[in-house]
């Protein structure tokens, strides 16, 4: 499986793989925040407040 | 007798000695990749990104959207300290007094503002004394609505100007500013603070209509073709929450408009029963 072929690639003992992960995760998290996310937003029209010209 | 002690020494043996020892921990099967076992996990890394993304748009923009709106209001050199500070009702700052209010004059012409440009200050009492939010130009959500909180239909009056000032709000997520649209009552206030004026509208009442209704920001509400007959303000914002699939507006009459540097509107201290 992909998350036990990840596990068993983070080198060290297992505290050390446990932190290694959760500052991988952390980091993917914040890219998703500030960089991926506003952008899908801009794609996915859910919550806009506006009035649109008919039509467009 | 000889041979036990040697298993102990050297739990490597080649003899496969060791596996009596540990043999059970080490006995787990090698894991299988298989087709379904990789798109499962996939399955579930999908789940978690869309969780997030619903955490994001539900917490994370309203925590960016609020410092953000807050800092913006912050640095407008001209907008009221004590409506920043939210203790208008507590402090003992003046109110406007009444030969200064106007009702049917334009105020002094203000320069059209820039897109993007935070020209005004919105304030409702019903949302609270400590409720001031930053128009800006525009009403685009890539570069107004969800950066800057509060937006003006370019085009649209400016505050107590004979026609409609139209703005819109996010009702939900990035600062969410018209969250409590649905609380506005008949008569309630609605503040405007420019460089140069105070407006005060009152709501004269409220509708939901289609994404595609843009007669209600007309000159004059729903009469598209009357022409500017009187000072307005429309809010447009979502309707239902969480969704865009209607739009919830908020229509109102200016009361007076008066020049600042003279107190704030007595209906800022006035926080509705």
């Amino acid at each position: 499986m992909i998350s036990t072929w990840m596990w068993s690639r983070i080198p060290g003992p297992v505290a050390l793989k446990v932190l290694l992960l959760l500052v991988v995760i952390v980091a993917a998290v914040l890219v998703l925040f500030e960089f991926v996310f506003p952008w899908v937003s801009t794609i996915v029209p859910v919550s806009d407040p506006t009035l649109e010209e008919a039509g467009s | 007798m000889s041979a036990f002690p040697g298993v102990e020494a050297s739990p490597s043996a080649p003899d496969g000695g060791n596996h009596a020892d540990h043999g059970p921990v080490h006995a787990r099967p090698r894991p299988r990749i298989t087709v379904l076992g990789v798109i499962g996990e996939l399955l579930v890394l999908a789940g978690v990104l869309l969780g997030l993304y619903v955490v994001w748009e539900l917490f994370y923009t309203d925590v960016q959207g609020d410092r953000a709106q807050r800092e913006i209001v912050e640095e407008l050199a001209w907008a009221e300290p004590e409506v920043i500070e939210g203790d208008v009702a507590t402090s003992s700052v003046d109110t406007i007094p009444d030969d200064l209010k106007v009702t049917d004059e334009d105020p002094p012409e203000m320069a059209y503002p820039e897109f993007t440009e935070t020209f005004a200050t919105m304030m409702v009492p019903r949302w609270g004394d400590d409720y001031v939010r930053p128009i800006s130009e525009g009403s685009t959500r890539a570069d107004v609505l969800d950066p800057l909180g509060i937006g003006h239909y370019e085009g649209s009056a400016l505050p107590g100007e004979l026609g409609n000032f139209a703005i819109s709000g996010h009702r939900t997520t990035y600062g969410k500013p018209f969250n409590r649209v649905d609380e506005l009552h008949e008569g309630d206030a609605l503040i405007v603070q420019t460089e140069g004026i105070w407006a005060v509208y009152e709501v004269t009442g409220w509708e939901i209509v289609d994404p595609t209704a843009i007669e209600v920001i007309a000159p004059t509400p729903n009469r598209p073709g009357a022409g500017a007959t009187g000072r307005f303000m429309t809010l447009t914002t979502c309707h239902p929450l969480y969704s865009a699939a209607e739009r919830w507006i908020v229509y109102s009459e200016l009361k007076y408009w008066a020049p600042t540097g003279h107190g704030v509107p007595s209906e800022l201290t006035e926080v509705p029963a």
